[in-house]
Formats: structure tokens, C-alpha cells, sequence
């Protein structure tokens, strides 16, 4: 009932919620919210929530990058969220949502990793970012993606005595050199939408998300859904992520 | 992170030889595993799939029905025999997100309305990791689903692109793969002109995106003419 | 020679107003196949005839089916479907049955193979059969085999040809359900299913009558 409802709405030109096709919705941004975490950040996206918390440890490099700290992306779709997310490891939605967030944030080159190098081959600072989602009311991965990058803004760099962490003691912040900010957009006959909600979600035929860095390079790209595109669409859709994200962009501080 | 700084390309040729341009030599085979409803082997080079299609068939547990349409079930998955490293067997996050997005590039062909309450499974196993696996694997799942006899739109044609030393080449093997400044997974629908699956990671303009987008969809189109001589081949008698 | 072979997505015609049977679908005003097969385009119908596929039931459709289980009011039929059917006590039986006494297994037990016709198919493909009209029965005795069901016409053949010439030859009884399960009683069963197997498998070969007639040919 109700997707019908929304869906004659769109093809008359407006939105439930009374926004335009290319508005966000009311985004709140709290970063240090978790202080057990070295970095963390509390977004809002309407009803959307999404906690990101970075936690460090240390750890051994990968073999053919000695140099280079490491980063591990997870995300939990918590039952305390929706009726619709079961208690248990990762679904595959879950899965592909960390992977394209640490996609952004990998081929972004936004955190300095060759600066995260104690003793090369064996200590390299390893940068967990959890990513739990507290309520799913749509467009879960920019609000993911949104956290992340405020929390690594964030994170401090703990001090270390003799290998060993001294956490509350900290020596300086994460090397973070670019903002990558995720943008999806929803296809629904011919209209494109940002920010789709809950309701809005069901009745996509497809959806693009889009990594952005702060030059307007592309740095990841993702088909969602499974409707198809003319090229065409991708066109319009890359060109609107990249104006819309230099409008998030600027609610990363 | 950072990639290392290989030579992919010198004197414009890479380092298998091929001009940018240039896709690997392509196999094509139907119906290689007697078993299932239908089934393909595709090469791309050093890169072998093999796929399997099963159904439609009664779906359980019974919660999963839907019931007023049918739905496309997709399980991708390496041989640990496949790669250098010995990768253990089982579904991994990787594999788990390929499987999803492998369904998503099949799904809108098929007519999953004819059978409600009921489901199609489609298997994709790596046998040899050269790059640009998923879509290789979705060449061959389309060839499957045919060969099985379920109602489709059109096959689904798949390949890979991407960028190396500055240059935009088309399908990546495993070494550009790893190296690549940029790689994006292509499928579409060849006679409908539509995309039905785009991903990339790595660092590219709009621009090089967009022609990137052209030079998959020519191959593409090159990839179909193959895809349907293997299923006419299989036809024709001896 | 082979009948020409078209795979899904394949061009076939402009939507002349044509009937559109099975294997094929329009779009943009034009006609496409949907399955890989043998097109068949008559004065006022365009199909695709599956080389390959399952068996979707239909209203009218006569198949053979085999008890899987024996319920309270009627019995479960496995008809070599992706769905299921239900033969309702009151479509099997004409004479009075006390449910509550009786244990309808007398009746049809599991493993039991029947003859019957598809009476109802809803939208959700809930599937009822019934054994209620003249050429139902149960089947005694024989084997059962299955091949794909879009290839039973050919191993009926033109006005019954082929199956006459089968059973001709072989001496076997044999009964084609359209669900592509094929029941067979006889000495000579091997060479009958010979026979139908080569059929299946070269359905789209031109020249199968005198293949299959060579092949059992100085029998009986």
C-alpha cells in the first residue's frame, strides 16, 4: 500500500516527506561520541543512525606492503535497528556495505598508511573501523560512510612504550589527508533521487553509490539493486554525486 | 593501499603482450557438467570458470518463497586450488559480496514472474584465478541459464576495465589486477543496451570513466558473438 | 541438416498481431525469444518450442504422476514439477469414503503411478489434479522415465507416428504424460527407451523418423 503510494507520488514529481528529488535529509554529525573508542562518530541522516568507532591496535604489516598500517572495515546490522535484520554474523548486505565503505576510504589514499609504520616487516598500527548501525530508516551507507570519515578525522594515535599501547595517552592524530564521501542515488523510472528513505528503498529499480574524493576523482563506484541502467543514467548520476558530495564535504569537520 | 610501482605497460604492449585494447584468448564450452540443468566452462586467458545452473526448481525451506514471483539464488566461490596462495575453502566476505552482486548483474533477464514460490540456482566456481574472475563467471552463468532452459530476456555479457601506468586497457589479468590505478567489473544486456552491473574501485575522473564505460560495452559486444556461437555449437549436429 | 536454433534475446519477427504462444516475448513492438530452441511461426501463432526446461502445469494437461504422500482428504503427486499437486479425495474416488475410518492409502499409496489430468492451477501455481474422467487410470507394473517435456510431441509425433511406431516395434505399452514422464510395460522396454532417449537428444535433428525406425527396425 504504501509503496504504491510513494511510488505515484515520485512519477507526479514530489516525495513523501515533501523534499525535492536531489535533497538530503536533516543530517546531524557528532563526532567523540564513543570516548572508550580513538575515534568515533554518531550520524544522522532523518531517522537514519549510524555509530562508526575506530579502534587501533597493533598489529604485523601484510607481506608485500612492510610499510603500510592496515585497515579493516566491518559492519554489524544490529537487531536493535529494524524488525528486518536477523541476530548473527554479517549477511551479504552487510558484508558489501564495510567493503564498499572501506573501498572509499582505501582507493581514496585518504589515511597516510606509510606513516603508520612502527618497525617495518613487523609493527604496523591497525585501524578498525566498526561500523554499527543503530536504526535503518534508508540509505544506510552514505550515513555509514559519513561516520567513518568523521571518526577517522578524529582518531587519535595512541602512544606506544615498548610495544605496548598506552591508551588515554596519545601522540598526535590519524594522518587523514582526504574527505571520500559516498553518495548514492536511486533511479525510479526516469527520476534520480538522493537520499532515499526506507519506503523509498523498495520501489528503486536500481540504485549507483558513488565514492568521491575532495579533486572530484571517482574512487568507487557501486551498483545496487537489480534493475539495470543506460549509460545515459550513469552520466547524470556521476554528475550529481559529485555536486552533492561537496555539499556533505563540507559537514565533515 | 598503495600500489606498487610495476611497468605494467612498456612500449605500449602489456606485459602478456596484448595492446590495451586487447581482450585474452576466449573458450567458450556448453554443457560440461552432465548433472546440472545447464552449465558452461569460459577461459579468459589463464582465467577458468566453470558454472552450473539448477532449476527452476521447488524452493526450501518454505519461508523463502515468495509468492507471487520466483527468485535467483547465486553462490560464487574459488577452488582453493585457483590461486598462488592456497585460499581456504568456504565462503569468505569477498566471496560473499561477489555472489550478490553476480545475482543482481543476472537477475533482471530472467523472467522469475513465470514461476512463482519457486527458485533458480546458479553456481560459480573459480578453477583458475587470473583475474577479472566475476565477470568471466557471469559470462558463463548466462551460457548456463540458457543451456537450462530458463526464460531469459537475453544472455548477460560481462568483462572488465580499467587503468594501468595512465593507460585504460580491457581485460585485466591477475597481475593488472592487483596493480591497477583503477578496475571496474561491467555487465549488460547486449541487445537492450543496458547495464546490469557496474563496479569500480580505484581512481579515476569523470572522463576516463566514461570512455572506460564505452570501451566495456564494444567488448562486450564482441564477448556476445562468442557467447551465442558456444550455445549454437552445442546444437548443431555432429 | 538441424531446424534452425535461436537463443533467448534473439530477433524473430515485428509484432504482426500474431498469437504469442510459449518461448518468445515482445518488446518495442518487436518479437524476441526467450528460450534457447526450435522457433515454430504458424498464420496466426509465433512460438519458441524450449529445447531445454521443467514442466509448468497447465489446466487440461494430461501427465503421469507418482504418489509421494498419502494425506488426510486426498494425496500429494509428484508431477515432475518444480510444483507440487494435490489429488483431492472427492477427484480420485467415486464412492462414498469415511475419512475419519479410512486410510486413503488403500486407495493410492506412495510410489503409486497414475495417469491423470491437471484440473486446476492458481496463480501462485497451487496445482490440483483429478482422476475423474475416462482416460485416467492407475498404471500397473512398467518403468518410468523422464525426458524434457517440451520434447514430448516429438516422440508422439505427427497424428501419434512415432509413439505408434514404438510401440509397434516393441511390443511395449506405453503411455506419455506431458509433464515429460513416459511409462512404459513390455519385453522389449530397453529398445523403447533406446529409442525415445535418441529422440530427446536429436529432437532438433531433421530426419529423426527414419533414424528411430533404422533403430528399431528388424524387432518383433
Amino acid at each position: 500500500m504504501q509503496e504504491k503510494y510513494t511510488l505515484e507520488l515520485i512519477q507526479k514529481g514530489k516525495r513523501v516527506d515533501g523534499r525535492k528529488f536531489d535533497e538530503f535529509r536533516k543530517i546531524e554529525i557528532e563526532p567523540d561520541i564513543v570516548k572508550k573508542a580513538e575515534g568515533s562518530a554518531l550520524v544522522k541522516i532523518g531517522k537514519t543512525k549510524v555509530i562508526a568507532g575506530v579502534k587501533l591496535a597493533l598489529g604485523t604489516p601484510y607481506p608485500d606492503t612492510p610499510e603500510e598500517g592496515i585497515l579493516i572495515v566491518n559492519a554489524e546490522f544490529s537487531p536493535i535497528a529494524s524488525p528486518d535484520f536477523e541476530p548473527g554474523p554479517p549477511g551479504e548486505d552487510a558484508i558489501e556495505l564495510a567493503r564498499i565503505v572501506d573501498r572509499g576510504i582505501r582507493e581514496s589514499n585518504c589515511i597516510e598508511v606509510n606513516k603508520l609504520c612502527i618497525t617495518p616487516k613487523e609493527k604496523v598500527w591497525m585501524v578498525f573501523v566498526d561500523l554499527n548501525i543503530i536504526d535503518n530508516n534508508g540509505n544506510l551507507l552514505d550515513a555509514s560512510s559519513l561516520a567513518a570519515i568523521t571518526a577517522l578525522l578524529h582518531t587519535k594515535l595512541p602512544k606506544i612504550e615498548d610495544d605496548d599501547i598506552i591508551r588515554g595517552e596519545y601522540t598526535g592524530n590519524l594522518p587523514v589527508v582526504f574527505k571520500p564521501i559516498i553518495v548514492s542515488i536511486g533511479k525510479i523510472g526516469n527520476n534520480l533521487i538522493i537520499d532515499p528513505n526506507l519506503e523509498e528503498e523498495e520501489i528503486l529499480d536500481s540504485k549507483l553509490s558513488v565514492a568521491v574524493r575532495d579533486d572530484n576523482k571517482i574512487c568507487a563506484l557501486q551498483k545496487q539493486g537489480s534493475g539495470t541502467f543506460e549509460f545515459s543514467d550513469v552520466e547524470r548520476m556521476i554528475d550529481l554525486a559529485i555536486e552533492k558530495s561537496r555539499e556533505l564535504r563540507k559537514l565533515v569537520v | 593501499m598503495s600500489k606498487t610501482n610495476i611497468q605494467l605497460i612498456v612500449d605500449g604492449k602489456r606485459i602478456d603482450g596484448r595492446s590495451p585494447g586487447e581482450l585474452r584468448p576466449i573458450n567458450m564450452k556448453v554443457g560440461i557438467v552432465e548433472r546440472a540443468d545447464g552449465s558452461a566452462q569460459v577461459s579468459f586467458g589463464n582465467t577458468t570458470i566453470i558454472a552450473s545452473a539448477y532449476g527452476p526448481r521447488t524452493l526450501y525451506p518454505k519461508f523463502l518463497q515468495e509468492s507471487d514471483t520466483g527468485i535467483l539464488r547465486c553462490r560464487y566461490m574459488m577452488a582453493p586450488f585457483s590461486v598462488d596462495e592456497r585460499k581456504s575453502p568456504g565462503p569468505d566476505r569477498r566471496s560473499i559480496e561477489i555472489s550478490k552482486v553476480i545475482r543482481l548483474a543476472l537477475e533482471p533477464v530472467i523472467f522469475l514472474e513465470e514461476f512463482p514460490r519457486v527458485v533458480v540456482d546458479v553456481f560459480v566456481e573459480v578453477i583458475q584465478a587470473d583475474g577479472s574472475t566475476r565477470v568471466t563467471g557471469i559470462n558463463a552463468a548466462s551460457l548456463a541459464l540458457a543451456m537450462a532452459g530458463v526464460p531469459m530476456k537475453d544472455l548477460v555479457t560481462s568483462c572488465s576495465v580499467g587503468k594501468i601506468n595512465g593507460t585504460l586497457i580491457v581485460d585485466l589479468n591477475g597481475k593488472e589486477d592487483n596493480n591497477s590505478e583503477a578496475d571496474v567489473a561491467f555487465a549488460m544486456i547486449p541487445s537492450k543496451n543496458k547495464i546490469t552491473l557496474l563496479q569500480m574501485d580505484g581512481l579515476l575522473t569523470k572522463e576516463e570513466l566514461h570512455k572506460l564505460l564505452q570501451m566495456a560495452r564494444e567488448n562486450c559486444m564482441k564477448i556476445y558473438e562468442l557467447q551465442k556461437r558456444a550455445l549454437k555449437e552445442k546444437y548443431r549436429s555432429d | 541438416m538441424d531446424r534452425k536454433v535461436v537463443l533467448p534475446g534473439e530477433f524473430l519477427e515485428e509484432k504482426k498481431g500474431r498469437k504469442l504462444g510459449k518461448g518468445v516475448y515482445e518488446e518495442g513492438g518487436k518479437v524476441f525469444a526467450k528460450v534457447l530452441g526450435i522457433p515454430r511461426i504458424s498464420e496466426n501463432q509465433i512460438s519458441v518450442i524450449s529445447l531445454a526446461g521443467v514442466y509448468l502445469p497447465k489446466v487440461g494437461d494430461r501427465v503421469i504422476g507418482i504418489i509421494s504422500n498419502v494425506e488426510i482428504s486426498g494425496w500429494i503427486v509428484d508431477i515432475n514439477s518444480p510444483y507440487n499437486s494435490f489429488l483431492p479425495l472427492s477427484e480420485a474416488v467415486s464412492e462414498f469414503v469415511d475419512i475419519y475410518r479410512t486410510d486413503l492409502s488403500r486407495y493410492y499409496d506412495v510410489g503409486d503411478v497414475i495417469f491423470c489430468r491437471i484440473s486446476k492451477v492458481t496463480k501462485n501455481k497451487l496445482v490440483q489434479v483429478s482422476m475423474r474422467d475416462m482416460l485416467s487410470r492407475k498404471l500397473y507394473g512398467g518403468i518410468i522415465i523422464k525426458i524434457t517435456p517440451s520434447k514430448i510431441p516429438r516422440v508422439i509425433g505427427k497424428g501419434g507416428s512415432m509413439i505408434q511406431l514404438i510401440k509397434q516395434k516393441t511390443g511395449c505399452n506405453v503411455y506419455t504424460g506431458q509433464n515429460g514422464v513416459i511409462w512404459i510395460r513390455g519385453e522389449n522396454k530397453a529398445k523403447a527407451i533406446e529409442a525415445i532417449l535418441t529422440i530427446e537428444k536429436e529432437s532438433h535433428i531433421i530426419g529423426l523418423t527414419d533414424k528411430i525406425s533404422k533403430l528399431l527396425g528388424g524387432e518383433k
